[in-house]
C-alpha cells in the first residue's frame, strides 16, 4: 500500500488529477448544502453575467437560473452516470472476457464475434439510437453508455485470462483438482484486477465525455440538471452569453482530465515494470 | 493468392456484420414503447389512422414475427430503409442527399487527425522523456478530455464571433451565389473549423497511440539488431520502429474513421453542417425513428467499409497477414 | 597468455547499474582478451554480468542508467569506452558484428531478408546497388541457408528459429568483421540445430581467422567450442585460461562447483529393474491439435501424439526425450488431464482409463497424479503465500485448513526449506527455492506418479543439480513413480532409469537409458546424441568432489 502510495505520487499529473478529482467529488456531495434550491429554479434575472453579483458568481442562464447550482448538481449526474455505467460495463465485459478467455475454443470464438459486433457499431450513434428509443432517464443513459463501453473491458479481461489461462500456476490448480468457478474467481482474476481498475478509472471518463454529450443533444434526464444540458440548451445564445457554455464545458474538461490523469497514475502505480518503460 | 481469399473472408465477415445491425435496427423498433408501426411513423403519423394502416400493411406488422424480419431485411437489401413521414421523404434519399457533405466534413478531419496524430506521437516518442515530449502528452491529454461540442462552440465563439476570421455557421455562404473556384474556396472555408475541432479528439487518439506503440516497439529485439548493425538513430526510428509501430494505429485508424460519424452529429449540429449527422439531430428532435435508424444503419456500414479498407491496407503493409 | 598484440582488450571494466538494483556494479573491475583466431568463451550464470560485458564493448547499454564507470576496452588501438556514438556506430556492424540469443525477434518482422543484410552495407557505404544483392545471397549461401537468391526475399516469418540464426550470422558478418560476439546464440534453439549453428560458427571462425567473443551458461557448449574460458560470478570474472585448462583441473572453488554440477553425459549403471504391476499404463495415446481454427473456417492438423505407449512401474523414472514440437510435453499433459487425448487410453493401477473420466468422475483420481512444472516464476500464483499454495490441494480434496496447512509446513520440511516460508510470498524466493515449493504442492496430495515437465530447464545449472537430488531422494523415500519430461540428454542420463525418444508425435525408441545411449537403434536418436555438446568431455573428479562437499556442508 505504501509502495503503491510512493509510485502513484511520482507522476505528479497524478496528483494534480486526483486533487482535481476529490474537489469534484465534494462540489457534488456538497451539492444541496451549497445550493440547497433546485437548480431549475429561477432565482435572479436571466442573462447575469458572471462575477456581478455576490453569490451569483458564474451568473444566469436564459431563464435566471443559478449557473454556479447546475454546476453543482450536475456534477452529481456526472459522477453518478459515469460510475454506475462503469460498473454495469465492467460486470458484461469482465464476465464475457473471463469465461471467453478461460474456457477458449468455440464459446471463445463466438463471444468475441459478439463482442466484435459491438465495437463495430459507432459508439456514440448507438448510444443515440437506444436513449431515443427507450426515452431519456438516467436509467437509459446508464443502460446505453454501459452497452457501448463494455467490449474494450471484454477483450482485455480475454487477453489477461487467456495468457493467465497458460500460466503454470493456473495449470496446477487444475491439476490438484480446483473447481473452475474457484479457479477463475481465487487464482485467475486476482491478477486481472490491476490493468481492470486503470481502464475504469479511464471508463468513467469516457462515460462522463458520453453523457454530456447525450444531454447536448437534449437526450439527458429532464429531471436533472446536467453539464451536458446547460451547455445545449446555451448554444443558442452562444453570442450573447458565452459563459453559460463556458463554465459547464470546463467542469466537464477538468473532471474528465482529473480521471485520465489519475488512471495514468495508478498505470504506473499498478503496473510498475510497464511504466518505467515510459521514462 | 493469399490477399484474396483473405479480403473474400473478411468480406463475408462484414456482410454478416451489416446482418446483425440490420436484426438489431429490427427489434429496436419493437423495443421502443408503443406500436411499432406508430413508432415508425413518428409522432406525426401517430393521429392518421391512413398512415399506420399503411405501414401495418407493408411492413406485415400482423403477420409472424420471422415473416416481418424477412420484409424487413429485404427491404435494406434492396436500399429501402422507409419513408421519413416528417421530411416526406425516402430515408434513403435523405441520406443520400447528405452523406456526400458528411463524407467531406469526417474524411478531412481523418486526414488532418491522423497526420497530426501520428507526427507528435513519433516526435513524443522519439525525445521521450524531454521537454517536447512531455509538452506533447499534455497537450493530447487535453484535447483527448475535451468535450467535442464544447470546444466547436468555444472555437466559434473565438474564430466566427470575437476574430470573426471564419464562418462558424453551415456550408455556403447564404445569399453569396458563389460559382466556381469562388464556391470551393468557401465551402473550404466553412470546413476549416468543424474539420479541426471533429480531428482535435482523434489527434490526441493517434497521437497516444503512436507514443506508445512507439515505444514498445523500440525494446524490441530488432531494434537492437539494428543498432548492432551500426544503423544510425534517425533510421532505426524510422525503417525500424515507425513502420512496426504504425501498425496497430492502423487498425485503430480504421476502427476510428468510421466512428467519426459518431462524433460528426455533435460536430454538424453546432456548426449547422448539412450532413447526416445534422440529419440524425433533426431526427432526434422531431423522434423520426425511422430516419434515426436508417441513419443508425448507414454509419454502422460505414465503420464495416472502413474496417474493410483498413484490412487491405493491411495486407501491404504487414507481410505476415496472408498466412494467418 | 600469449604475447602478440590481443584484438580486443578489455581492462578493469566497472559498469553501474541504476540505484534500486540488487547489486551496486554490473561488472566489477573485470579484465578480459580476445585474440585473433580464437574463441573466448565468457561462461557464467544468470545475473553473471556477462551479457552486460558483450553489451558494453559493441556500445549498447541503455546509458545512461547503466553506465561503465571505470576501465578501457581496447580495439584497434582505441578505447571504445572514449569514442563518440558515432565512431561506434562505424564499427559496429562493420568491424564488431553481433548475434543474440532469441533469433525468433531479432529480425524485423515487416522487412525483407535480403534487405535487411543489405542494410549493413547501405548503412557502411559498402559496395554498389548491384552487388549487394549479389553478396546478399553469398553470404546466405555461406551460412548454409537453401535457395540464396530467392530467400532474400522472403519475410522473417517463413523462417524457422535455427535459419532465423543463419541469417543473423550472415548479418553480422557481412562486413567480415575482426570481431563477432555471440551472445547465448543457441540457448534458444534445440539440440541438433545448436549443434549446426556451433559447427557454422567454428567453421566461419577458422575460415576468416576471427576472433570470436562467445557468451554462455553451458560447459557442454564451452567444451564444444572454446579455445579460451572466462568464468563469471557476480560480475566478477574468477578464472580464466586455455579451455583445456579450466574444463579438466578448475582451480576457483566457484568454477570447480559450476563444472562438477554438470551432468555427466554417461548414464550410471543400471539400477535393478523395478518388479510388479505398473502404476500407469499409457497405450496408443493419439492427440491432435487443430490450429488457426475460426468459426468460419477450417483449421490445419497437427498430430501432437501419435500412438504412444509405455508403462510406469512404482519407484521408476521414464523419461520422454525429444526436442520442442515433439509432443513430450503433450503426452504429460494428456496424463494430468490438462489436456483432453483424442483417443487411446491411461490405465491407472489397472483399475481405471483416466482418459475416459470426465468432469466429476475425474476428480478423486486428479490427487493420484500430479505434476511439477518448468518455469519456477510462473508455476507459483504471485498473491498467495507458499503455505496456503501447497495446501490449496488437499482442501480442494477436502482437508481441513488448520490440517492442510500443518501438512504444508511439513512439506516444506520435506523440501528442505524452513517451515516458516510458508508465511511469505513467491517472490521472496530464488527460482531454485521456488522449484522446491512447487514439488511440495505436487507432494501434498500424495500422489503415485509424479509428471515432472521439464523440472529444471530454466535454472542455473548449480541449482539444476539440486533439484534433480531432491527429485531423486523424494521419489526413493515415497517410493513414487515419475514421468521425466526433458529435451536435455544429460539431465536424462542421469535420472531416467528408461527413455522414451519421441519425434514429431511417436515415440521412435524405447528402453534402458544405458542401453539407449550406448546403442541407439533409431536414426533419430542417433542424431540427438550426437548433437550434445561437449560430448567427449570428461567431467573432473575433483569438481565432482567439490560439489559433494558443499552439499554435505549444507546438509
Amino acid at each position: 500500500m505504501r509502495d503503491f502510495w510512493k509510485r502513484f505520487a511520482r507522476n505528479k499529473g497524478a496528483v494534480i488529477g486526483l486533487g482535481i478529482l476529490i474537489a469534484v467529488v465534494l462540489l457534488a456531495a456538497l451539492a444541496p448544502l451549497l445550493y440547497p434550491d433546485s437548480p431549475w429554479r429561477m432565482v435572479q434575472r436571466p442573462f447575469l453575467p458572471p462575477m456581478e453579483m455576490d453569490g451569483f458568481w458564474f451568473g444566469t442562464d436564459t431563464l435566471g437560473r443559478d449557473i454556479g447550482a447546475g454546476l453543482a448538481h450536475g456534477a452529481r449526474i456526472s459522477l453518478l452516470v459515469g460510475i454506475v455505467s462503469t460498473l454495469v460495463a465492467l460486470s458484461i465485459g469482465v464476465t464475457l472476457g473471463a469465461l471467453a478467455g478461460y474456457y477458449g475454443g468455440l464459446l471463445d470464438d463466438a463471444l468475441m464475434r459478439f463482442t466484435e459486433f459491438f465495437q463495430t457499431i459507432p459508439n456514440f450513434a448507438l448510444a443515440i439510437v437506444l436513449v431515443a428509443i427507450f426515452q431519456p432517464s438516467i436509467t437509459s443513459i446508464v443502460m446505453a453508455i454501459a452497452i457501448v463501453s463494455w467490449p474494450p473491458v471484454a477483450r482485455l479481461v480475454r487477453g489477461e485470462f487467456l495468457s493467465l489461462r497458460s500460466r503454470e500456476f493456473v495449470q496446477a490448480s487444475v491439476v490438484i483438482g480446483q473447481s473452475n468457478a474457484r479457479i477463475i474467481l481465487t487464482q485467475v482474476l486476482p491478477n486481472t484486477l490491476s490493468p481492470v481498475i486503470v481502464m475504469a478509472s479511464l471508463m468513467v471518463a469516457t462515460a462522463i465525455l458520453l453523457e454530456s454529450s447525450l444531454s447536448f443533444l437534449g437526450l439527458g434526464d429532464p429531471n436533472h440538471m446536467s453539464w451536458g444540458y446547460m451547455i445545449g440548451a446555451a448554444r443558442t445564445v452562444l453570442r450573447q452569453a458565452w459563459w453559460m457554455s463556458f463554465f459547464p464545458g470546463i467542469a466537464i474538461l477538468l473532471t474528465v482530465l482529473a480521471l485520465n490523469l489519475v488512471g495514468e497514475g495508478l498505470n504506473d502505480a499498478l503496473n510498475p515494470r510497464l511504466a518505467r518503460k515510459g521514462r | 493468392m493469399g490477399r484474396l481469399s483473405y479480403i473474400t473472408r473478411r468480406l463475408v465477415k462484414g456482410l454478416f456484420v451489416l446482418l446483425a445491425i440490420v436484426i438489431l435496427n429490427f427489434f429496436l423498433i419493437r423495443a421502443a414503447p408503443g406500436d411499432p408501426a406508430q413508432v415508425m411513423a413518428g409522432e406525426a403519423g401517430a393521429s392518421d389512422e391512413m398512415f399506420i394502416e399503411q405501414l401495418q400493411e407493408r411492413f406485415g406488422l400482423n403477420r409472424p414475427l420471422h415473416e416481418q424480419l424477412f420484409i424487413y431485411v429485404k427491404g435494406i437489401v434492396t436500399l429501402d430503409m422507409g419513408w421519413s413521414y416528417r421530411q416526406d421523404q425516402s430515408v434513403a434519399s435523405l441520406i443520400g442527399q447528405r452523406l456526400p457533405a458528411t463524407l467531406l466534413l469526417t474524411g478531412t478531419a481523418f486526414c488532418i487527425s491522423l497526420m497530426f496524430g501520428v507526427l507528435m506521437g513519433a516526435l513524443a516518442a522519439a525525445r521521450v522523456g524531454k521537454w517536447t515530449d512531455s509538452l506533447i502528452t499534455t497537450v493530447a491529454l487535453i484535447f483527448y478530455a475535451t468535450p467535442l461540442f464544447w470546444i466547436a462552440l468555444m472555437a466559434i465563439l473565438l474564430f466566427s464571433v470575437y476574430l470573426g476570421w471564419l464562418p462558424g455557421f453551415g456550408m455556403v455562404s447564404v445569399g453569396a451565389g458563389y460559382t466556381g473556384l469562388a464556391y470551393i474556396g468557401d465551402i473550404l472555408a466553412h470546413l476549416v473549423l468543424p474539420a479541426l475541432t471533429l480531428g482535435l479528439f482523434y489527434t490526441a487518439v493517434y497521437a497516444r497511440m503512436t507514443r506508445a506503440s512507439m515505444l514498445e516497439v523500440m525494446e524490441m529485439d530488432y531494434v537492437k539488431t539494428a543498432k548492432a548493425k551500426g544503423v544510425a538513430p534517425g533510421r532505426i526510428t524510422r525503417v525500424h520502429v515507425l513502420r512496426n509501430a504504425l501498425l496497430p494505429v492502423i487498425t485503430l485508424a480504421g476502427i476510428q474513421a468510421g466512428q467519426m460519424i459518431g462524433g460528426a452529429v455533435l460536430t454538424e449540429t453546432v456548426f449547422a453542417w448539412p450532413g447526416i449527422g445534422r440529419l440524425m439531430f433533426d431526427a432526434l428532435l422531431q423522434r423520426d425513428y425511422n430516419l434515426l435508424l436508417g441513419i443508425f444503419f448507414v454509419s454502422s456500414a460505414m465503420v464495416v467499409l472502413f474496417n474493410l479498407i483498413t484490412d487491405l491496407v493491411y495486407t501491404f503493409v504487414d507481410p505476415r497477414i496472408e498466412v494467418s | 597468455m600469449s604475447t602478440q598484440e590481443a584484438l580486443l582488450r578489455v581492462e578493469g571494466l566497472t559498469v553501474r547499474l541504476p540505484a534500486g538494483a540488487d547489486r551496486q556494479h554490473a561488472v566489477e573491475d573485470i579484465s578480459l582478451e580476445l585474440q585473433r583466431g580464437e574463441i573466448l568463451c565468457v561462461v557464467g550464470e544468470s545475473g553473471s554480468g556477462k551479457s552486460i560485458t558483450a553489451n558494453t564493448i559493441m556500445g549498447l547499454l541503455p546509458r545512461p542508467y547503466v553506465e561503465p564507470v571505470a576501465g578501457r576496452i581496447m580495439f584497434e588501438g582505441r578505447d571504445l569506452l572514449q569514442q563518440p556514438e558515432s565512431a561506434l556506430r562505424a564499427l559496429r556492424g562493420s568491424r564488431i558484428g553481433m548475434i543474440f540469443q532469441e533469433p525468433m525477434t531479432a529480425l524485423n518482422p515487416v522487412m525483407r531478408i535480403g534487405a535487411q543484410i543489405a542494410e549493413v552495407f547501405d548503412t557502411h557505404g559498402a559496395l554498389s546497388r548491384k552487388a549487394r544483392k549479389a553478396k546478399v545471397a553469398e553470404l546466405l549461401d555461406s551460412v548454409g541457408l537453401p535457395e540464396p537468391e530467392t530467400l532474400g526475399e522472403s519475410y522473417p516469418f517463413r523462417l524457422s528459429g535455427g535459419q532465423r540464426q543463419r541469417v543473423m550470422i550472415a548479418m553480422a558478418l557481412a562486413l567480415e568483421p575482426a570481431i563477432l560476439i555471440a551472445d547465448e546464440p543457441t540457448t534458444a534453439l534445440d539440440v541438433t540445430t545448436q549443434a549446426q549453428i556451433l559447427a557454422l560458427i567454428k567453421q566461419i571462425q577458422a575460415q576468416r581467422d576471427m576472433g570470436v567473443m562467445f557468451i554462455t551458461h553451458d560447459f557442454g557448449v564451452v567444451a564444444e567450442i572454446a579455445d579460451r574460458v572466462a568464468v563469471m560470478q557476480l560480475g566478477k570474472v574468477v578464472e580464466s585460461g586455455p579451455a583445456r585448462q579450466v574444463l579438466d583441473d578448475p582451480q576457483h572453488a566457484y568454477t570447480r562447483r559450476l563444472v562438477g554440477s554438470v551432468p555427466a553425459f554417461e548414464p550410471p549403471a543400471a539400477r535393478p529393474r523395478m518388479e510388479g504391476e505398473p502404476i500407469l499404463r499409457v497405450e496408443g495415446l493419439r492427440k491432435t491439435f487443430v490450429v488457426a481454427r475460426g468459426l468460419f473456417t477450417k483449421g490445419r492438423e497437427v498430430a501432437a501424439a501419435q500412438d504412444v505407449s509405455f508403462q510406469i512401474r512404482r519407484g521408476e523414472t521414464i523419461g520422454l526425450v525429444g526436442e520442442s514440437g515433439s509432443g513430450k510435453s503433450t503426452v504429460g499433459r494428456c496424463i494430468v488431464r490438462l489436456l483432453d487425448a483424442d483417443g487411446g487410453a491411461i490405465r491407472f493401477r489397472e483399475e481405471v482409463d483416466l482418459n475416459a473420466l470426465r468432469g466429476r468422475a475425474l476428480a478423486p483420481y486428479r490427487r493420484h497424479v500430479q505434476m511439477v512444472f518448468q518455469d519456477p516464476y510462473a508455476s507459483l500464483n504471485p498473491r498467495r503465500k507458499v503455505g496456503r499454495i501447497i495446501a490449496e490441494g488437499p482442501m480442494a480434496h477436502g482437508a481441513s485448513r488448520d490440517d492442510a496447512m500443518a501438512r504444508a509446513r511439513e512439506l516444506l520440511a520435506l523440501v528442505h526449506l524452513d517451515p516458516s516460508a510458508a508465511e511469505r510470498y513467491p517472490h521472496e524466493f530464488s527460482g531454485g527455492q521456488r522449484q522446491r515449493i512447487g514439488i511440495a504442492r505436487a507432494l501434498a496430495l500424495d500422489p503415485e506418479l509424479l509428471v515432472a515437465d521439464e523440472p529444471v530447464s530454466a535454472l542455473d545449472v548449480s541449482v539444476q543439480a539440486q533439484v534433480l537430488d531432491l527429485l531423486e531422494e523424494i521419489k526413493q523415500r515415497l517410493k513414487l513413480a515419475m514421468l521425466f519430461i526433458t529435451h536435455d540428454l544429460r539431465v536424462a542420463a542421469q535420472i531416467c532409469d528408461r527413455v522414451a525418444v519421441m519425434q514429431r508425435g511417436r515415440i521412435v525408441e524405447y528402453g534402458e537409458t544405458r542401453q539407449v545411449f550406448a546403442e541407439p537403434q533409431h536414426d533419430y536418436t542417433r542424431s540427438l546424441l550426437a548433437a550434445v555438446p561437449g560430448k567427449e568431455w570428461q567431467i573432473p573428479e575433483s569438481a565432482r568432489l567439490a560439489v559433494q562437499q558443499q552439499q554435505e556442508a549444507i546438509a
